[in-house]
């Protein structure tokens, strides 16, 4: 951990938490629900960090764990099951049992399959929700209220629904931080950088693989669970291929590998999309050049931008 | 389930499989070759049904238009390859993946602006309408037929090329190990432009071909390069015949596990309301655990190929 390491996600932690107070002078809930979505993917792009930038893992389906979590929330609700506790274990639970099978299956296979597989894994995840006629194929499904907390209302509020986002999003990259500095997590990194050393001196990388990409769907999930909370709302489109794409784009745009890379690259992301699409409902055509450019101009993302600013050469 | 639907349903799925194959054949060769993952590819197969709109509009024919949208696909495939996917051979699949991401949304909004967002039709070629009686009472439409014979023809003419030809052994080589090709005097440039276009053009043949059955829209190349993926992924990376093989049997399981799969669950005695609420969401899983299961006996396809 080098001084500039630590001090992003602080001031990244700071500014989100002083954004609703900004909020009590203009009253504004296009801000809070914009940045609460920003945070939500965010949560989303470091559970993938964790895999592709510490594991070299490029999943290109996590956005199918986004989705697991979003239908986990929304069709217990649609039978009445709406709380809190119930939505987010559904959510947990049926992300993390996806991840292990399609895990389990993937990882048998290197590079470039492992690639095509996870893409392959979330197609198949998005038509089956788009078949799923009970709860609005390909329509998708409208939820009637946020999740209950004790049978309460509690999160209805936009500013309280704001808060646990942002708790959530500090505990992910808390964690995916104890993760990355554990003994696991170095396994992970060393597997990544040369795994015929790691088997030659006793480790077997692929439970550590699995075990990291089980713990990265998980995450995923959440994210899901707490998107379809925001919009109310769960739709096959939340796993589709482009979105598990957009992932990919906002960990390396933000700076693979640091896990707060993946928050400012969601903010990025998303907030150059919501700029780009007041000017012209073409953004993509602007946007698509540009992330040409930047693979091929901009190593490191924004963060490696910003280390070169900073002259901080190690970190 | 009656014998002529079953006639009909595989010469449909045959139909998948060769558009699959002509799709599946540039990614692969792309792939094989060049260690290149090409996301747009299916964005050339759109191009394709686009071009061939355009120049049927101008021609008044889709045979004229054929060869005239050919080599506008060809064209485009290689202005892509000069301008953007050049500089992006020596980068890892993940920065290759990204960038060829960014092509996709630019050219999927790109015909948004050029063709509009609303889809588009082909007329199919007057002396190819109507069908034709395959023995009793089974008809079949004419054109196509003609798809699934002109993509036959493709096929083996690519396999003629790629086993018999001094191009063909040197892509073969190339992919065995381009170095070492480069190495021996081959300008390796040279020979990834003529593959790259040749798949291009390949990819753009497929959109031509499907486009007087499909609605041409932005977008549709999407679903059929995932298909295609999981096609290579099937086949093995790399190889033709991989690619052939597991394409048709990926239009074949497709398509018949469309059709069938709520009359299966029927006959094994589930009711008939949820038959149908769970056949569709099980026959679009079907190829994906079927290239699972081929994955968990062959982790790297069926026909893997050498040096790989």
């Amino acid at each position: 951990m080098t001084r500039s390491s630590r001090l992003i996600p602080l001031i990244l932690f700071t500014a989100l938490a002083a954004i609703p107070l900004l909020g009590l002078f203009i009253r504004d809930g296009y801000v809070l629900s914009l940045i609460s979505r920003v945070m939500i993917l965010a949560i989303a792009a470091i559970a993938l960090d964790l895999i592709l930038g510490f594991g070299a893992l490029v999943s290109f389906g996590h956005a199918a764990f986004i989705g697991i979590g979003a239908y986990a929330m929304g069709i217990p609700a649609s039978h009445g099951y709406d709380g809190f506790l119930t939505g987010l274990l559904a959510a947990l639970a049926a992300s993390a049992l996806f991840a292990l099978v399609t895990g389990a299956l993937s990882l048998r296979t290197k590079g470039v399959y492992f690639i095509m597989i996870t893409l392959a894994f979330g197609q198949m995840a998005f038509y089956t929700a788009a078949s799923l006629r009970a709860y609005g194929g390909d329509d998708g499904l409208t939820v009637a209220s946020r999740s209950l907390v004790m049978g309460g209302k509690l999160m209805k509020d936009d500013r309280v629904f704001y808060y646990v986002v942002l708790i959530c999003l500090i505990g992910v990259y808390w964690l995916c931080r104890a993760i990355v500095a554990s003994r696991f997590g170095r396994v992970l990194q060393g597997a990544k950088q040369n795994p015929q050393r790691m088997q030659a001196i006793g480790f077997n990388p692929y439970p550590y693989q699995l075990a990291a990409y089980v713990i990265s769907g998980m995450i995923a999930g959440l994210s899901g669970f707490l998107l379809a909370n925001l919009t109310e709302f769960v739709s096959p489109a939340y796993m589709s291929w482009q979105r598990s794409g957009e992932l990919i784009v906002m960990v390396v745009m933000g700076g693979i590998g640091s896990l707060h890379g993946a928050i400012i690259g969601a903010a990025a992301f998303l907030l150059l999309e919501e700029w780009l699409s007041g000017f012209t409902e073409h953004w993509k055509v602007i946007f698509g050049p540009m992330l040409v450019l930047i693979v091929l101009f901009m190593k490191g993302g924004i963060l490696g931008f910003i280390k070169r600013l900073t002259g901080d050469r190690n970190g | 389930m009656n014998t002529t639907l079953f006639l009909i349903q595989c010469l449909n799925g045959l139909q998948l499989g060769v558009l699959l194959f002509l799709v599946a054949a540039g990614l692969t060769l792309v792939f094989g070759v060049m260690d290149f993952i090409n996301l747009a590819h299916g964005v050339q197969y759109m191009l394709g049904a686009y071009l061939a709109v355009t120049f049927t509009a101008l021609t008044g024919n889709l045979f004229l238009a054929l060869p005239l949208a050919l080599l506008a696909a060809m064209i485009l495939g290689l202005v892509l390859e000069v301008v953007v996917f050049r500089h992006l051979y020596d980068r890892d699949h993940l920065e290759q993946v990204l960038a060829t991401f960014g092509i996709i949304m630019f050219l999927n909004q790109g015909v948004k602006i050029v063709w509009g967002a609303a889809p588009l039709s082909v007329p199919v070629p007057e002396i190819m309408q109507g069908s034709i009686a395959l023995g009793q009472g089974v008809l079949y439409p004419v054109y196509r037929l003609a798809i699934i014979g002109s993509g036959l023809a493709v096929a083996l003419a690519l396999h003629l090329v790629i086993n018999h030809t001094r191009v063909g052994m040197l892509i073969r080589a190339g992919s065995t190990n381009a170095p070492m090709v480069s190495a021996l005097g081959v300008d390796i440039r040279r020979l990834f432009m003529i593959v790259f276009g040749f798949g291009a053009m390949l990819a753009g043949f497929a959109g031509i071909m499907i486009a007087p059955i499909l609605s041409v829209e932005p977008g549709m190349g999407d679903q059929i390069l995932i298909l295609a993926f999981v096609v290579i992924v099937i086949g093995g990376i790399g190889s033709i015949r991989g690619a052939f093989i597991a394409a048709i049997l990926i239009g074949l399981v497709d398509t018949l596990g469309r059709s069938f799969t709520v009359d299966i669950l029927r006959s094994f005695g589930m009711g008939p309301s949820n038959a149908r609420a769970v056949g569709p969401a099980i026959s679009s899983m079907l190829i994906y655990v079927l290239m699972a299961a081929v994955l968990f006996f062959r982790p790297s396809g069926l026909f893997p190929a050498k040096g790989r």
